[in-house]
């Protein structure tokens, strides 16, 4: 079905399911409950999810296929931002125009920058991504600050013209919508305590990332895709046989970059504000993050991650010493206290080393990332049943891993 | 491999449409049973506590958490009360508000808008705060303003210092305690004239933010009305750690005073290489070299060490003041954790204690009624004598300290000395002064 073989449908209507029960899925715990605070199923996070997600999924595309290792991806994420942002504040707070433009001037800036990174391999093409989006935080922060209004970043204002939108007296600042239906309505239902919250704006998201989703697997399974494959496993020998690889290269950091510009028009969508911090090279350092974690090269991998880091990045984060007393309470004091000074570093603001922790083990014991984790425990059931599918082992080699063993 | 397959593809669309349109009429559903945003309907109520707890002003966003906790203890009727016995408004009576037992949830900005949205977001949607405050720079306390405003949300501003966040940012559903850059430059400017003359040279170094900016373009338009001249404005980036080459120019370029539009992690580098530099004991224009800081806090007088002595500079509140608000709330929170409180703590105490009695007094959480109570809301034993919460831009308007580095002090904690309190009338300016121009409350948002 739509030019996928029976494995790969059954993959995407997996990941469709999943995506569209997300809101129910990430509500295990009901309400009022000590672990209600491991709930992640709020309209924020769970378009967060799915931001990011199509975010990871583009940098694979460039990443996990070819095998170049961008640092300034964020770069993208960032003018997309701006772009949409810039739509909703002069033509309409319709999101279609300004996700279009967002895709469209990142597409443009990712051929100019990947035009002249991709003339060299290696670190070195890792060095000039970075230095190309420094650049671009750099004038973002400042130079452009009549454009991206610098530190603050950009916002909407009510004195903006929105040129396609009726004249607004309301007093306040109009919301991004979709042909009127707003990103930020939703509909709450409660069932057994647990209180699932379906939001416009997620499923826009979540749609969104299912069709990039569907997209880059039709890449994967692709001849050009193999092409990309071909220039990770041996490029020198690719040019030794005549083929030019640079243009298969150059599309899919275009590919790629009009990804990330996809992701940060989302999320100038979903929250109208684009920050230059958005551009720094620690965004584009988490999505390379969210990528190994998950696992790089694999289709589901990037989501995984994205979802992984978002999680820690927005619920340890929220888990404060006063939480912690909540939860160990029932302990004697003197035990209670310890177990809170024990926990306390890597909960609140210590969930980066909670995460880094998580990346190392990760790193040293699954080098394929969170996928190979659970290949893993699919094979432990599988070697169970049979054999079958691993008759002729030599004929399959191994990925080699993308992070160093 | 491929097999495309039109009809099916034509039924999968179908199935996409059609999915979509059984989720419409749900959407209409929405928001119908609250009257606005995280009504608490249970026996408690929940603010949102959103502070830097990473990031160049992480030691500001500790001390804030500190002082927030601390105030629920006393709106909870915990602890001695604090404040809350000095404060001109009774209407708090230690059983939380309007009888709802006060929670709290916490969240780190990480000194970025975009984080600080994300936080105040989730908030606002998985812990239903009804109020969010907070924010330890100027940049993040506009966005989460902005998000508030969005959102049908009250924020209380914590420390946030920038002209624009009650000027040509200011929102409908958000209050300002702390003063601001105009404030302090007026304040500064009488007493820079008094004690370095109205004949003198200076140069600017500014954090590149909008705090940076306004608070330059304030002390620059204050001390050019006394007769100085700006040598030179040079920004530098936020996230500078050495200022040296910043530093360098000043010995050349004729100017004998150096301003720093600094604040936090920046300020105490940027004073420490220009000590370094040996600039406090040049003699330029047969005048000895000064460096004034408009932005003083008692956090960064201690990162800067003894380079901070003599140096003049602004403050909001300063512990070592003798009134009852401010004696009270220096013992409870001395008491609890046995250090006094800065100026970050102070004014977002301050603001916990406004929301709360604001609430109080209007008989409902609904954020246009709180704001009906705050604006124009005059009151007293807070620490900073008669304030008014000014109904045009919620900023508030109070006597402004002028703090100079002591010289030989007792203790770590006893830095900053007071020089003068200047009076209120002194820093007022009218609602539509320039430098806050270009912006418009809007009306307050329910949600």
């Amino acid at each position: 079905m739509l030019g996928l073989n029976k494995k790969d449908t059954k993959f995407l209507l997996i990941v469709v399911a999943l995506t569209m029960f997300t809101p129910i899925i990430l509500q295990p715990f009901a309400e009022g409950t000590g672990l209600a605070q491991f709930n992640a199923g709020y309209p924020d996070l769970m378009q967060r999810f799915a931001i990011f997600g199509i975010f990871a999924i583009g940098f694979n595309i460039l990443f996990g296929l070819t095998g170049y290792l961008s640092f300034g991806h964020a770069a993208f994420l960032g003018v997309g931002s701006y772009s949409a942002v810039w739509m909703f504040k002069l033509l309409s707070m319709n999101v279609i125009p300004g996700i279009l433009l967002a895709v469209a001037t990142s597409g443009v800036f990712a051929l100019l920058i990947g035009y002249v990174s991709l003339r060299r391999s290696g670190i070195y093409f890792s060095i000039l991504t970075l230095a190309f989006a420094q650049m671009s935080f750099n004038l973002a922060y400042s130079v452009l600050t009549p454009i991206t209004n610098g530190e603050t970043g950009l916002q909407l204002a009510l004195d903006d013209p929105r040129i396609l939108d009726g004249v607004n007296n309301s007093g306040s600042l109009p919301v991004t919508n979709i042909f009127g239906l707003a990103m930020n309505s939703s509909t709450q239902i409660e069932v057994l305590g647990r209180v699932w919250t379906f939001n416009v704006g997620y499923y826009f998201c979540a749609i969104i990332a299912i069709l990039a989703f569907y997209l880059s697997l039709r890449i994967f399974r692709s001849p050009f895709g193999m092409m990309l494959r071909a220039v990770k496993s041996n490029q020198q020998r690719m040019n030794y046989t005549g083929l030019n690889s640079r243009p298969y290269t150059l599309a899919a950091f275009v590919i790629s970059g009009m990804y990330a510009g996809l992701a940060g028009g989302l999320l100038a969508s979903m929250d109208p504000l684009a920050g230059a911090e958005r551009m720094q090279w620690t965004a584009s350092g988490e999505v390379v993050l969210m990528t190994i974690l998950g696992g790089a090269g694999t289709l589901m991998g990037p989501v995984l991650g994205a979802g992984f880091i978002k999680y820690f990045e927005n619920i340890f984060s929220k888990i404060n010493d006063t939480v912690l007393h909540g939860w160990f309470s029932f302990m004697p004091d003197g035990l209670e206290d310890l177990l809170v000074v024990l926990v306390h570093p890597f909960v609140g603001k210590g969930w980066h080393l909670t995460l880094g922790i998580l990346f190392m083990l990760v790193v040293v014991f699954l080098p394929g990332g969170l996928i190979e984790g659970g290949q893993r425990i699919a094979a432990l059931f599988k070697r169970k049943r049979s054999d079958d599918d691993n008759l002729d082992p030599e004929h399959h080699p191994k990925q080699t891993p993308h992070v160093a063993e | 491999m491929s097999t495309s397959n039109p009809t099916r593809r034509g039924l999968l669309k179908t199935g996409a449409i059609a999915s979509a349109g059984l989720a419409v009429p749900t959407i209409f559903t929405a928001s119908s049973a609250a009257a606005f945003t995280n009504e608490p309907t249970g026996s408690t109520v929940t603010l949102g506590f959103n502070v830097p707890q990473t990031g160049a002003y992480a030691d500001e966003g500790a001390d804030e958490l500190r002082a927030y906790e601390l105030a629920v203890e006393h709106l909870n009727g915990g602890g001695d009360g604090g404040m809350m016995s000095t404060f001109s408004s009774q209407a708090l009576n230690g059983a939380g508000i309007l009888g709802k037992q006060v929670q709290f949830v916490t969240g780190d900005t990480q000194t970025k808008s975009d984080a600080a949205r994300a936080s105040a977001r989730s908030m606002i949607e998985k812990d239903e705060a009804v109020m969010i405050t907070g924010g330890s720079s100027s940049g993040v306390a506009i966005a989460v303003q902005g998000l508030c405003q969005e959102a049908g949300v009250i924020f209380m501003a914590g420390l946030t210092h920038s002209n624009d966040t009650t000027g040509k940012d200011k929102k409908a559903n958000g209050f300002r305690h702390f003063f601001n850059g105009y404030m302090s430059a007026a304040a500064l400017a009488p007493v820079l004239a008094d004690r370095y003359g109205t004949d003198r040279n200076a140069y600017h170094l500014t954090a590149d933010y909008t705090w940076g900016w306004t608070q330059e373009e304030s002390i620059a338009a204050a001390t050019e009305a006394l007769g100085w001249n700006t040598v030179d404005k040079v920004r530098t980036p936020l996230a500078s750690t050495d200022f040296s080459s910043y530093i360098a120019p000043v010995l050349n370029s004729g100017a004998d005073v150096l301003v720093l539009n600094h604040y936090g992690g920046n300020m105490v580098n940027s004073l420490t290489n220009a000590v370094q530099f040996g600039l406090r004991d040049r003699i330029v224009n047969d005048k000895q070299f000064e460096i004034v800081v408009p932005l003083y806090s008692r956090l960064m007088a201690r990162g800067a060490g003894a380079n901070v002595a003599g140096i003049l500079g602004s403050t909001n509140w300063h512990w070592s003041l003798q009134d009852a608000g401010s004696q009270a709330f220096v013992r409870s929170f001395g008491t609890k954790y046995g250090f006094p409180p800065s100026q970050a703590a102070h004014t977002v105490y301050c603001q916990t204690l406004l929301y709360a009695d604001a609430v109080q007094r209007a008989g409902s959480f609904h954020p246009c009624a709180v704001a009906e109570a705050l604006e124009g809301f005059d009151f007293d034993g807070l620490g900073n004598g008669p304030t008014h919460y000014r109904a045009d831009d919620h900023q508030c308007f109070k006597d402004v300290l002028v703090v100079r580095g002591k010289e030989n002090p007792e203790n770590e904690f006893d830095l900053l000395e007071v020089v003068e309190v200047t009076p209120r009338a002194q820093v007022e300016y009218a609602a539509d002064h320039p430098m806050f121009a270009g912006g418009a409350l809007g009306e307050c948002n329910g949600g």
